[in-house]
């Protein structure tokens, strides 16, 4: 159904570090989870339209004015790591 | 009487009337969560003194004569995915353990323009990710009627502080059954809304186009009281529905004229524990004994509505969290070590002369993310990131996501076609009644078919509520699935009370309360 190595893409795809126990046990119960899952293939949708939201209500749009919005102080409150202005990453560039 | 044999409507009578004070109100709120929230473990965290300047501040403001919102003086539990300002919001995860919003969330600005008194946030699956609150890295919930059983989730602490009588009024999320199967499981009513008709802005997002907030409380009269302040139209809410809400809590009390009730022959057969079969249809002849048609409606697509939700869950999920990346807010692993591990990878790599695997290495900065994340989430919330980035991911999106939304609208289509024949479908919330903790904990996709019953209804927007209608052999409460048109919370609201007008499930409490009771 999925393989490991199917596992091990996805993983870095949505930026996360398995172990190789985990990566194992993700392989085995999401092969059981998406071979449930191929029971949509018995409906027949030719022809249905994807329905992306119970309540399809078009575009809500706002009138185009400044507001007040969250100072830099409070945004930054939470930060994990920072300065005195900014969020403070790893080197995203050249070798560290 | 003692008063946490009071509904959240008497309560506010006798508050109005003068004939008790908030402060004596939240103080049994508090030494009800003293007693037995040790056992229970239904809250993450308790604002005590907050709780009684509150308190002190609306009876001062009472015997001056203000006007005073609608909920006065009336202790209420918040699930702890759901911002309060200043107050940490942690949705059970590692990731958030420290997370401070820095504004509230549109329900709790409601509910403190209503004077109500935010007593506490409770346990939840992770993320909300879960249907037995067993998900939560940060503390354990059982379930009241009996301390070796799972209170169900993911809202498992919001319906535990209610079962136990901790609090009145309690809020909860709702994305596949999130309210009303923990509100079964432990014998209270919940109530999950329209899809926009209470605010999602501040709820931390899941699943978004299924997430929505409601009430859970002992009655349904209770329910409508609090969802008349949740409800309404919200501009920072795109998905919000721009409509009245109608006065429910004075509605609630108007008994239906010529209510049509539908019941679905495969939500009572295979599958379904006898007790729970006993108890529904038990429900339906009560129905019919206050004068309802009873008839047979189809869902033919029913059966896919499972497969359905976790396809589209996970998918809106995996996008969702993309946001926990260590940088903005929550969590991030400690940095010296992430580098000097991936210093180490390199070395190796290097001496091996391995130069493919060389240039695929992580980045400093993606394997500080892929680090976080590993640290910061628990299995249950990466397996369903997993699933949902592999039925998003190239080569697979049309097998798995796109025909899951259409497979969306089929179960839509069918919920519109039976609510022409009749005003509310009725079946069981949950197969059985609450499993023991740690028996599907290693069996995601055993624990996901536990939600059969209620994901359908998220899939297709659907206002519809539990309320209690018997119980096991062994005095495990059974919830009643009452499920209407979109916008009908009226009647759902109203069919609910008259039930409960003619029975007494909801009136009976956990023995624990009264085995400690005679203890101290």
């Amino acid at each position: 159904m999925i393989s490991l190595a199917e596992i091990e893409k996805v993983a870095v795809l949505a930026r996360l570090l398995l172990t190789p126990a985990e990566s194992q046990q993700m392989t085995e119960q999401l092969g059981k989870i998406l071979e449930y899952m191929s029971l949509l293939n018995e409906v027949n949708t030719e022809n249905v339209e994807p329905l992306a939201h119970a309540v399809e209500l078009t575009n809500v749009f706002r009138e185009d004015r400044v507001t007040p919005s969250l100072d830099r102080e409070m945004a930054l409150a939470n930060a994990p790591h920072r300065d005195e202005e900014c969020y403070r990453v790893p080197a995203v560039l050249g070798e560290v | 009487m003692s008063l946490s044999e009071l509904t959240a409507s008497q309560l506010l009578q006798q508050l109005r009337e003068g004939r008790i004070k908030a402060v004596e109100v939240v103080a049994h709120s508090l030494r009800q969560i003293d007693q037995y929230d040790p056992t229970v473990g239904a809250f993450l965290r308790v604002n005590r003194d907050h709780a009684f300047a509150q308190a002190e501040e609306i009876d001062r403001r009472r015997s001056r004569g203000e006007k005073l919102g609608k909920l006065a003086g009336l202790p209420v539990a918040v699930k702890d995915n759901i911002c309060t300002q200043g107050e940490p919001t942690t949705c059970a995860s590692r990731m958030l353990k420290r997370f401070v919003p820095p504004y509230d969330a549109t329900v709790i600005a409601k509910l403190k323009a209503a004077d109500a008194i935010i007593v506490g946030k409770t346990n939840l699956d992770e993320f909300a990710m879960g249907g037995s609150t067993e998900t939560s890295a940060l503390g354990r919930t059982c379930n009241p009627w009996d301390v070796t059983r799972i209170p169900g989730g993911s809202s498992g602490g919001a319906a535990a502080c209610v079962a136990a009588r901790m609090v009145p009024l309690s809020v909860g999320s709702d994305t596949g059954g999130s309210i009303r199967q923990p509100a079964a499981l432990c014998g209270v009513t919940g109530l999950k809304p329209t899809y926009g008709r209470v605010s999602r802005f501040g709820l931390v997002a899941f699943a978004s186009s299924l997430d929505q907030i409601g009430p859970l409380a002992q009655t349904a009269e209770d329910c409508a009281l609090l969802l008349e302040v949740l409800a309404g139209h919200d501009p920072k809410d795109a998905t919000s529905i721009p409509q009245p809400v109608p006065p429910f809590s004075e509605t609630v009390r108007q008994p239906l004229e010529g209510l049509r009730v539908g019941w679905v022959r495969e939500h009572l057969g295979e599958g379904v524990s006898p007790s729970v079969l006993a108890a529904i249809q038990e429900a339906i002849k009560v129905f019919q004994s206050l004068g309802a048609k009873v008839e047979e409606v189809e869902l033919p697509h029913a059966r896919y509505a499972v497969a359905t939700y976790y396809i589209i869950a996970c998918s809106e999920a995996s996008s969702n969290l993309a946001r926990y990346d260590g940088v903005h807010y929550g969590y991030r692993t400690d940095e010296k070590a992430m580098l000097a591990e991936l210093a180490e990878e390199r070395r190796v790599l290097q001496q091996q002369g391995k130069s493919e695997a060389l240039e695929d290495l992580d980045t400093a900065l993606v394997r500080m993310y892929r680090k976080t994340r590993a640290e910061g989430f628990g299995a249950e919330v990466k397996r369903r990131i997993m699933l949902g980035t592999y039925a998003l991911s190239a080569g697979y999106y049309d097998a798995y996501y796109l025909k899951a939304l259409k497979v969306r609208r089929l179960i839509r289509q069918d919920y519109d076609k039976a609510f022409q024949k009749v005003h509310v479908i009725v079946g069981p919330v949950t197969p059985t009644p609450a499993f023991a903790l740690g028996e599907k904990i290693n069996d995601p996709l055993a624990m996901y078919l536990f939600d059969l019953f209620t994901v359908g209804t998220n899939l297709a927007g659907l206002p519809a509520i539990s309320i209690p209608c018997g119980f096991s052999e062994d005095g495990m409460p059974i919830g009643l699935h009452l499920q209407a048109p979109p916008l009908e919370e009226e009647t759902l609201l109203r069919a609910a009370h008259m039930f409960q007008q003619v029975t007494d499930w909801h009136r009976r409490r956990p023995p624990l309360l009264d085995r400690q009771a005679v203890a101290t």
